[in-house]
């Protein structure tokens, strides 16, 4: 029982992450807050990756001493670190393009909460 | 009132998303286990495992100690390709959005505009 | 949008400290090999020290050193970079970025050693100025109110 508790704490905060971007997502009016839920949705998934890699009783994937053997148990598994260094950088990216996107939509329409934009296209269609 | 019905839906769609999470994560091995079958040195259909075969392998490949660079710029040079191109065009889009000169008074515009459109249908 | 006070200590220790942000992203760059590091993380500290000089100073002395006009071209230098290199293995003989074929060296692994040192190099370039072009787009309105 113990041994289950030690071997999946690490997902459970992260789930809880998960819970608090989405929550950040979906109930928030402000669309900066919204764009800040997606970002720590994210890390989440980051985070979640970089967990599962792990071995017991391994160590950082360089090699200190290159003249020895090399035993695959000795070190921790390096490809999610890699495809999370890509992940890392286009969620950058991301949150560039939206905030740039954002200052359009407040150019335009010289409001960011969510329900007064609605109203405010509506009717600017209906004209 | 309808306000608060959505609110009511909206909460509970997300409690509902928290608990199948958990209810799946119940399934996964625990971590650091080293029998599952991420650890092994050959996987499910008898072929050696890639993390296995780059830890042996990337020292005498690449003459590198770090697995990680040796990864990322030699066995998977393609999807480093691929991101930096996902960069490049990211910031391309912020430049092409938001550096424009901003025109100082709007009915300036609109008689050139009119202008414009009675010019080309002449 | 009201323009700040530019806070004097700020400004001092913003340009005491950015070269040696500057100086630790280069290292972390080209020591990709033997230590933790590589192109994505040392091109994210060049951007760093840069726009550190941004924010602490005003709007005309930030631009000195890294206009911003040269933002978008050294990002399609970084990149043209590394499609350089990995057609640069075709013209050789090779298949696409395979760095064994270039002549830079008498070894294969020394020659995808050097390989991967260039490839950094690329993607560090590419990922410093793309960062900061991002930066100076989003704050593009203040130069002209």
């Amino acid at each position: 029982m113990i041994e289950f508790f030690l071997g999946h704490y690490a997902y459970w905060f992260v789930l809880i992450l998960l819970a608090i971007g989405l929550y950040g997502m979906i109930i928030k009016h402000n669309l900066v807050k919204k764009v800040i839920g997606l970002s720590i949705f994210q890390v989440a998934i980051i985070l979640f990756f970089i967990a599962s890699s792990t071995k017991w009783k391994a160590t950082v994937p360089v090699l200190a001493n290159h003249h020895e053997k090399i035993q695959a148990a000795a070190y921790i598994n390096p490809l999610p670190h890699t495809l999370m260094l890509t992940a890392i950088v286009v969620g950058v990216a991301t949150s560039g393009v939206a905030f740039a996107l954002l200052i359009l939509t407040y150019r335009r329409y010289k409001t960011l909460n969510e329900t007064e934009l609605l109203k405010r296209m509506s009717e600017e269609d209906a004209e | 009132m309808k306000e608060r019905r959505l609110r009511i839906i909206d909460y509970s769609l997300l409690l509902i998303f928290l608990a199948l999470l958990i209810y799946a994560s119940l399934g996964l091995s625990p971590r650091g286990d080293l029998n599952s079958w991420v650890n092994r040195e050959e996987s499910v259909v008898h072929s050696p495992n890639a993390a296995a075969y780059y830890i042996r392998h990337a020292y005498h490949d690449t003459h590198s100690p770090n697995m990680v660079t040796a990864i990322l710029a030699d066995y998977r040079g393609y999807d480093t390709l691929g991101e930096e191109t996902v960069i490049l065009t990211a910031g391309i889009i912020c430049f092409l959005l938001l550096r424009r000169k901003r025109r100082k008074n709007k009915k300036d515009n609109n008689k050139e505009i009119k202008a414009e459109n009675e010019r080309s249908r002449k | 949008m009201k323009e700040a006070e530019n806070n004097p200590i700020v400004s001092l220790i913003a340009s005491i400290v950015s070269p040696f942000i500057m100086l630790f992203g280069l290292y972390v760059i080209f020591h990709g090999h033997y230590s933790p590091g590589g192109g994505f993380q040392g091109g994210t500290l060049l951007a760093a020290s840069i726009i550190l000089i941004r924010l602490a100073h005003s709007s005309h002395t930030g631009q000195l050193q890294f206009p911003s006009k040269l933002g978008t071209p050294l990002g399609s230098l970084g990149v043209f970079i590394y499609y350089g290199t990995g057609l640069a293995a075709l013209w050789w003989g090779g298949q696409f970025l395979n760095y064994a074929f270039l002549p830079l060296a008498e070894e294969i692994s020394l020659r995808r050693s050097w390989g991967i040192l260039l490839v950094e190099i690329g993607v560090g370039l590419a990922v410093m100025a793309i960062l900061v072009s991002i930066f100076d787009d989003l704050l593009e309105e203040e130069n002209h109110d």
